[in-house]
């Protein structure tokens, strides 16, 4: 679990972040979205210690991170970047096993794990392990950006905007990749972007942020259903709140009319 | 021709010597040029305050005629072929420390961000990220600084450092062609073998993800 407490964070007296108090479950993919500016990729370096709040603390599962050592922390949270920033000079291979090796796992063990991330989403590993980034198209690249990430089982991943360089067909492939594979594995994720549809998608609960505070945090529907204010409609959209009523309205008629057909 | 011919067959020994004197001479200024450049131009990166003025410094010295930074060796060196290397090794070091500089401060950003938020220390940052990334500019800096040296030695001789410069400087004094024209030819050919090496270590360094960019 991820734990802000009273959260500040000001650059020569611009306040970026003004006094968060957030809770981020074990297990869940909690989305931070809001406008440019609105301080969510702040929010996110700040548990790994990309960048350092002014006041307040930030604690995982209990423990204080400003106490651990930063280099020591960002091994054991996965981060995937927007750019996604495989290193060119290496393979796909080295570049899935970078954190293991860091860590001086076991070779035998991590270079098993590395064909099995690589299985899982569809990159074959005989194909593509000794293969270079420079090789492999722009939603491969993320893909393997993606299980670069998970490579050293990190039970926490910070992911800043991983899908949005990518063309409409491939991100919503991954997306689906990626729901598909957050089932199966579990991990507390912290997924930022700017992209509402993405956010319904993909998340378990959605952060909505504007100046550097925290707006709303509900689960998507509910965020559809009760927008806390109109700033937050105003963000969802008029064409996605209406959808979303409608779907509801239908749904509720369904459940209404069902007993009178339903032979159970 | 067959007088030229004639004074090289005659003259063999002492321009075989005169080669290895330029080559030496060359050598060991540019590889302590490198020695020198290359761990400063890293250490540049990290000091945003101190580059400006660092570079700023080697840059005037590159401005400095190379006649008259020869001249300025004698009174504190004497003459020889050690000033004529001090001289040299000075010169060498502008192409090698700008390209380790800008080579480095070139690497994309969100790799280097990458790596720092997988947990890599600046070191590691440093060794297996930005070096072999800017390891193919580093190199093409040391082969400019190659030539150059090579061509620029010929000046040695003007200070009793020796070298091929002996014979065009010679030649020219008392109106050999030959011996000008041998001079002239063999530091060119010393400057073409030297970037043909240069050329395939460079090629040697660059790490095989860059060297091969197709995508499919």
């Amino acid at each position: 679990m991820i734990s802000f407490h009273s959260v500040e964070m000001r650059i020569n007296d611009v306040s970026i972040i003004q006094k968060l108090d957030l809770q981020i479950k074990a297990g869940e993919l909690f989305v931070l979205i809001g406008p440019s500016g609105c301080g969510k990729t702040t929010t996110m370096k700040m548990i790994n210690r990309l960048i350092e709040p002014t006041s307040g603390r930030i604690e995982i599962n209990g423990e204080d991170v400003s106490l651990a050592d930063p280099v020591e922390l960002r091994r054991n949270i996965g981060y995937v970047i927007q750019q996604i920033a495989l290193f060119p000079h290496m393979t796909i291979g080295q570049n899935v096993s970078l954190v293991p090796r860091l860590k001086k796992a076991d070779q035998a063990q991590y270079e098993k794990k590395v064909d099995e991330l690589l299985d899982m989403v569809g990159l074959d590993p005989k194909v593509f392990k000794n293969r270079y980034p420079a090789e492999l198209s722009g939603g491969q690249q993320q893909r393997v950006g993606v299980i670069r990430a998970m490579a050293a089982d990190p039970p926490i991943i910070l992911m800043d905007e991983p899908f949005s360089a990518l063309d409409p067909i491939s991100r919503e492939q991954l997306q689906d990749e990626f729901v598909r594979l957050q089932k199966t594995i579990k991990k507390t994720i912290v997924f930022v972007t700017h992209d509402m549809d993405e956010a319904i998608k993909i998340s378990d609960r959605i952060c909505l942020m504007n100046n550097g505070a925290v707006v709303q945090v509900d689960s998507p529907e509910k965020l559809l259903q009760r927008p806390a204010n109109s700033f937050v409609a105003d963000f969802i959209g008029i064409k996605r709140l209406k959808g979303a009523q409608e779907r509801q309205a239908v749904s509720s008629a369904k459940k209404a009319t069902l007993p009178r057909w339903s032979i159970s | 021709m067959s007088e030229f011919i004639q004074f090289i067959q005659e003259r063999h020994e002492q321009i075989l010597l005169l080669i290895w004197e330029h080559s030496y001479i060359s050598f060991i200024a540019v590889m302590a040029g490198f020695l020198v450049s290359v761990p400063l131009g890293i250490i540049l990166t990290r000091t945003e305050k101190m580059n400006r003025y660092v570079i700023g410094f080697v840059n005037i010295l590159q401005t400095i005629p190379s006649l008259a930074l020869l001249g300025l060796m004698i009174p504190l060196l004497g003459i020889g072929a050690v000033p004529a290397i001090v001289a040299l090794f000075l010169y060498s070091l502008l192409p090698m420390l700008r390209n380790t500089f800008t080579g480095i401060m070139e690497v994309d950003p969100a790799l280097k961000e990458a790596a720092k938020g997988m947990g890599m220390t600046s070191f590691q940052i440093l060794w297996k990220v930005e070096l072999p990334l800017a390891i193919s500019i580093i190199m093409g800096g040391f082969r400019t600084a190659t030539i150059y040296t090579i061509s620029w030695a010929t000046l040695a001789a003007v200070i009793g450092g020796g070298g091929l410069g002996y014979l065009v400087f010679t030649g020219l004094g008392v109106a050999n062609d030959n011996m000008l024209l041998t001079g002239a030819l063999a530091t060119a050919m010393l400057a073409t073998i030297a970037d043909f090496i240069t050329r395939k270590i460079q090629n040697v360094c660059t790490p095989k993800g860059l060297r091969s960019n197709r995508a499919n």
